[in-house]
């Protein structure tokens, strides 16, 4: 444990911590024992649409991906790895700049000391083309993999333009999750939000409940997804879910205002309400540790 | 008005539920005489993107596109749609609430998607 109290003593120190907010099921008896060893660290970007273009709300577009990447190199001590929650890049009809775009965030992302990094995409990367493209640069929309006693499942509800998972992807779920002892630590990346967060911006997943409803006899569950480029913590039964700040441009509340049009920048505070996460796993507890960080220190 | 079974059925099923999608093929052999408002969708926008409607009083909203497939929600209202390049797609709406419900396309279409929206305004 001394190296992860180590960690957020700098964090303390160096002002960076933001709002933690701590997600899990702290306290439950039956949870085995497991050393501490076990616990680690990943970092979580999301939504950074490389490729658009819009100074009113983003005057630096081609330098905030950048400065988040050197904030990530910069951290004390580096991350077991680092995930992108989809929309790596902004849309386009035109399929040769869709890929000029992801080839353009690949290498600006491979300057990222860390070499474990887990991609999905998001609308904006995927539902032209069902995805064509990001698996060309990225590799597959639906996966898993495991990480120090940690289950992560990584849910495509964007390569669908209707925003849907699936039933075949339903289906490689369910197989997924009946493979898992139920006591199982169980984390799910994804882009959208999987319950209906505020449908009238667009904000869920055709089919999510059906997903939920997968993973609801599962007593160890947390969500990680991107989309509305703001914090949101929100719980469907003992599942908690977690959306991250975004990379390019921040989003009103939800419902906030009448259209969901990004907010615009401040220049007495720039890059207000962009930035990246880190999140600690307390392997035994199955607690999630949640800390807000910015793109650039202020 | 003349129904067969089916189109009585499917009459019964948009009246309990205030709004049901129903097929153009149903709905043409209902000859209701209901008003139709026609909304047309492109890239990114709705014409028109305001529709007035009366509480309680029905009225059939008739689709197209004029490029790509996209959708047609009122979360508010429980409605929604597809509107398939090519074909015509429609709605039987009967509001039973007064109140400003937005609608949106929930099909990604491209880059203005976010900005494809509207509103059903309904008025006792």
């Amino acid at each position: 444990m001394e190296k992860m109290l180590d960690r957020r003593d700098f964090l303390k120190l160096a002002g960076l911590g933001g709002v933690v907010f701590v997600s899990g099921l702290a306290g439950c008896s039956d949870i085995p024992k497991r050393s501490d060893a076990d616990d680690f660290y990943f970092v979580q970007l999301s939504d950074s649409h490389w490729g658009f273009k819009g100074p009113k709300v983003n005057p630096d577009a081609e330098g905030t991906l950048k400065k988040a990447v050197a904030a990530v190199n910069s951290l004390a001590q580096p991350p077991d790895f680092i995930v992108f929650t989809g929309d790596l890049t902004h849309t386009t009809d035109d399929p040769q700049e869709r890929r000029k775009r992801m080839s353009e965030f690949r290498d600006i992302v491979s300057e990222l000391k860390v070499k474990n990094i887990h991609f999905m995409p998001g609308e904006h990367d995927a539902s032209l083309d069902h995805g064509e493209a990001f698996q060309e640069f990225f590799g597959k929309t639906h996966y898993t993999f495991d990480h120090k006693g940690v289950h992560f499942i990584v849910l495509d509800n964007v390569s669908d333009p209707t925003a849907s998972i699936g039933e075949a992807q339903l289906q490689w779920l369910a197989a997924d999750l009946n493979a898992q002892p139920k006591d199982t630590r169980i984390v799910v990346f994804t882009h959208r939000p999987l319950f209906d967060l505020y449908p009238q911006w667009d904000w869920a997943t055709r089919d999510g409940a059906k997903a939920i409803a997968l993973l609801m006899p599962h007593p160890n569950v947390t969500v990680f997804y991107g989309h509305i480029h703001q914090e949101n913590h929100h719980m469907t039964g003992h599942i908690a879910h977690h959306s991250a700040k975004g990379l390019m441009f921040a989003l009103p509340a939800p419902g906030s205002q009448p259209k969901r049009t990004p907010l615009p920048w401040d220049a007495a505070q720039p890059y207000k309400g962009l930035g990246y996460r880190d999140v600690e796993a307390e392997v035994q507890k199955a607690e999630y540790r949640i800390t807000e960080l910015p793109v650039v220190k202020g | 008005m003349n129904l067969n079974a089916r189109g009585f059925k499917m009459l019964a099923l948009a009246t309990v539920l205030g709004a049901s999608l129903v097929r153009a093929g149903d709905y043409a052999s209902m000859q209701t005489g209901e008003p139709v408002i026609k909304i047309v969708a492109k890239k990114f926008e709705y014409t028109p993107n305001v529709i007035k409607l009366k509480k309680g009083v029905p009225v059939v909203l008739e689709f197209t596109t004029l490029d790509v497939l996209m959708g047609f929600k009122v979360p508010d209202l429980g409605i929604r749609a597809d509107i398939i390049p090519g074909k015509v797609s429609r709605i039987r709406v009967v509001p039973d609430k007064v109140g400003t419900f937005p609608f949106l396309c929930d099909i990604f279409c491209g880059s203005g998607h976010e900005n494809m929206t509207g509103a059903l305004i309904v008025s006792e």
